[in-house]
């Protein structure tokens, strides 16, 4: 179907497009789920929604309401639109060394942005918005690290779509950021078919972003669950964007940089499981396009050149 | 076996501000055995009751150790060893 009463009923059952130029033999094949396809274009329209909707549903949200969220970007993007949309206030917490697109995205949906400082990155997002709540009581931090409504939302919608268009499915690829994602979808499939396996890719930043003053200052989401994965990589920058100019080269997929480092995760799967003689379909996210990084001078010029400029920043 | 070992700007007090170092060993845990012997004081900012501490992310040659024996597991010789704060994504 692809008639919807409005845009936030157009939400979900994106595609899922094989890789034949990428995908190493006609036994290991690669998939793309294709979630730019939402209404803002990323995944995370999926548990943005799911969170308002039952934050109504628990009677935390009220019209009128002021939302708060610590994001670097795209949950803010979508939490905009859906206040937008229901009539909500919305502040996000955003570290300054994101790109200058999801400003202005946030922005035209009438958000309103508060800087936390580039050093500690998200790090330091969650922490300057938990002391913003502590002193605006009023305000509804959904809180995408902790909230169960995020991994349930993967689990609800995007496990039940993969299995739907793909039941040979043997891998799950996904970026790790609140770990909503792995946990929601990797719970999923894990009941359907217990020998899935679930991979997770994380970014590897330049060392701004890990600038803590001590390792207790730390953090691991609420909702990370490690027994469901079993598998995670830590992906650079010059690899994240080798994948992404890959992807666009190969298959034609326009994808945001996370994406690559998603991509570079899949293809090591791909290729274990070729060494070993198994026949593998592999799931990965696309988990938006990229338009919203091409001022970062991703796409263009050597590689070397565009990873240097993207050190010490968070593009996924 | 040799191993290079990335150290993380917040770990660096304890090798002279070195960013990456040289170490020994077959397992992880003998790798960082070898680099307290050179670097006093690094295994206990890692290691807590005989596990990696909560906050702390080791990769051997970009794998986290957690899903392959974790402190046992096997450090082939050249690997490249990583070791990060956890901090947030999304």
């Amino acid at each position: 179907m692809a008639k919807y009463d409005s845009l936030l009923d157009a939400l979900g059952d994106t595609p899922l497009v094989g890789l034949p130029r990428l995908s190493p033999s006609g036994d290991v094949r690669l998939w793309a789920k294709l979630e730019d396809r939402n209404p803002t274009g990323s995944i995370k329209d999926r548990p943005a929604l799911a969170m308002v909707e039952a934050a109504e549903r628990d009677g935390r949200l009220t019209p009128g309401c002021t939302i708060l969220e610590p994001t670097s970007g795209n949950t803010g993007i979508s939490l905009a639109m859906a206040a937008k949309l229901k009539g909500y206030d919305l502040v996000c917490v955003m570290p300054e060394n994101t790109s200058e697109e999801r400003r202005q995205l946030l922005e035209a949906y009438g958000a309103r942005i508060i800087y936390s400082p580039a050093a500690g990155g998200s790090n330091q997002a969650v922490a300057t918005a938990k002391g913003i709540a502590a002193e605006n009581p009023s305000w509804v931090m959904l809180y995408q690290y902790g909230n169960p409504a995020n991994a349930g939302a993967h689990y609800a919608t995007t496990g039940p779509e993969i299995l739907r268009d793909l039941p040979t499915v043997t891998h799950f690829v996904a970026g790790l950021g609140t770990t909503g994602t792995l946990v929601g979808v990797g719970r999923y499939l894990r009941e359907q078919k217990p020998d899935v396996q679930i991979i997770a890719a994380e970014p590897r930043y330049g060392e701004l972003v890990y600038g803590l003053r001590n390792l207790d200052e730390g953090f691991v989401p609420e909702l990370y669950d490690p027994e469901v994965l079993t598998g995670r990589f830590s992906v650079g920058s010059h690899d994240a964007l080798r994948r992404t100019r890959e992807l666009l080269e190969n298959e034609g997929i326009f994808a945001g940089i996370s994406t690559g480092a998603i991509l570079h995760a899949a293809l090591a799967a791909a290729e274990k499981a070729a060494g070993a003689g198994e026949r593998a379909d592999i799931v990965f996210i696309v988990a938006d396009a990229g338009w919203k990084y091409l001022s970062t001078g991703a796409y263009g010029g050597s590689l070397d050149e565009a990873a240097a400029k993207l050190d010490g920043h968070l593009w996924a | 076996m040799a191993v290079s070992v990335s150290i993380p700007t917040i770990l660096r007090t304890h090798t002279g501000g070195e960013k990456n170092v040289p170490a020994d060993g077959g397992t992880l845990l003998e790798v960082i055995d070898n680099l307290e012997s050179n670097h006093p004081g690094l295994k206990a900012r890692l290691v807590k009751d005989g596990v990696l501490h909560r906050f702390v992310n080791v990769y051997v040659n970009d794998e986290d150790v957690r899903f392959s024996g974790g402190l046992e597991a096997a450090v082939a010789d050249g690997a490249n060893v990583t070791i990060l704060p956890a901090v947030a994504g999304g």
